[in-house]
């Protein structure tokens, strides 16, 4: 699934870039928690998550998550959307509850992130 | 698989308790340097999170501490160490789900209990060393093969 | 939909309050902040969490919550099971991921 399919599933904003960036999107990932994070993930992963600040983007980077979009409308700092350009970490936000994000997504075909 | 290592390489990042400003940078420098030497992603990614985790335990419980890194051709020994309050029951530490972390950590997405599991599921050898009141020293061996 | 056909047609292990089943789940929150969920969970949601500090019962019971699923294999404390008895909440755990168990009952309650 691609960037901006996903951005018009969720209404979302693209907050880091001006145009969608050309990823392809393979599973997602709901949590708040970032070991969890850390411990499920797969590679091309999306991050759906309620959590805005920098240490988010350095566990996704670590975890190898391609994008993360903020549930409830939640925008992240300048510190935040900084660290996510140099990352290379696509950030969106969403109006969605992180349910209702999952659900809309996962209707529309995207798997869950295989638990190892 | 040829690594450009001859020798050994090592190094250590100074970790400052509370920053979450900058919690992840250490890792994050060594993630960079294992792929500049060549070793194989999913090695990295495994020496990644366990370095990650050990990072954000000292970040979160801990006034300080310092991480070292050992890097042969063979593989990769991480030691975190740091002036902490200790862990008083170490087998009960490493029990997933187990946490004492603060409701104030829990709301920044940390303290599930994952913290040390994940250290020890994603290295070949690990251990763990605490004197309650003194701190802990943590040691990960990831094999490149 | 009633909890007791969640449980069955996600193959949910219930871990206590199994009479408490037959309430009717009015839609569902995700979330592992415990702020988030005594926030903007409804009444009679169900919970779908990674989190299991105690906490999670006080916060369902106080929220009035149809129950609370806990995702990815997550090992639950005897005293969590033991004051959710006590509370008469419903635990139920399942090794599915978050995401998907969201994206199911989506479908099944749309």
């Amino acid at each position: 699934m691609t960037l901006k399919e996903i951005a018009e599933i969720l209404n979302a904003a693209l907050i880091t870039d001006s145009e969608y960036p050309d990823i392809n999107i393979q599973n997602a990932c709901s949590a708040d928690m970032m070991s969890a994070v850390l411990y499920y993930h797969t590679p091309n992963s999306l991050l759906i998550t309620g959590l805005t600040q920098p240490h988010v983007i350095r566990t996704a980077e670590i975890a190898g998550i391609k994008t993360i979009v903020f549930v409830l409308n939640k925008k992240p700092d300048d510190s935040t959307i900084e660290l996510a350009r140099q990352k290379n970490i696509p950030l969106l936000s969403t109006p969605c509850c992180m349910y209702t994000a999952s659900g809309r997504l996962y209707q529309a075909g995207l798997p869950g992130c295989l638990n190892k | 698989m040829a690594l450009n290592i001859s020798g050994a390489i090592e190094g250590s990042f100074q970790l400052i308790g509370g920053n979450f400003a900058t919690a992840g940078e250490a890792s994050t420098q060594l993630k960079l340097k294992l792929t500049n030497l060549g070793v194989h992603e999913d090695i990295i990614r495994r020496a990644a999170i366990a370095t990650f985790e050990a990072e954000m335990n000292v970040i979160i419980y801990a006034a300080a501490g310092r991480l070292h890194y050992y890097i042969t051709q063979q593989s990769i020994k991480i030691r975190v160490e740091d002036m902490g309050p200790g862990i008083e029951d170490i087998s009960l530490a490493m029990q997933e789900g187990y946490s004492t972390a603060p409701e104030w950590v829990r709301e920044m997405g940390w303290g599930a209990g994952m913290g040390l599991p994940n250290m020890k599921k994603n290295s070949d050898k690990f251990s763990i060393d605490s004197v309650v009141g003194e701190g802990t020293t943590v040691e990960m061996v990831i094999n490149f093969s | 939909m009633k909890l007791s056909e969640l449980v069955e047609k996600l193959a949910l292990d219930v871990k206590t309050f199994k009479d408490g089943l037959q309430i009717e789940i009015k839609g569902a929150y995700v979330s592992d902040l415990l702020s988030d969920v005594m926030a903007n969970a409804g009444k009679c949601d169900i919970w779908i969490t990674l989190q299991t500090h105690l906490n999670i019962v006080a916060v369902a019971s106080m929220k009035g919550l149809a129950g609370i699923i806990i995702v990815g294999n997550r090992p639950v404390q005897e005293e969590v099971l033991k004051k959710a008895e006590e509370e008469k909440i419903a635990i139920l755990t399942t090794p599915k991921p978050a995401f998907e168990v969201a994206g199911k009952i989506y479908q099944m309650l749309k």
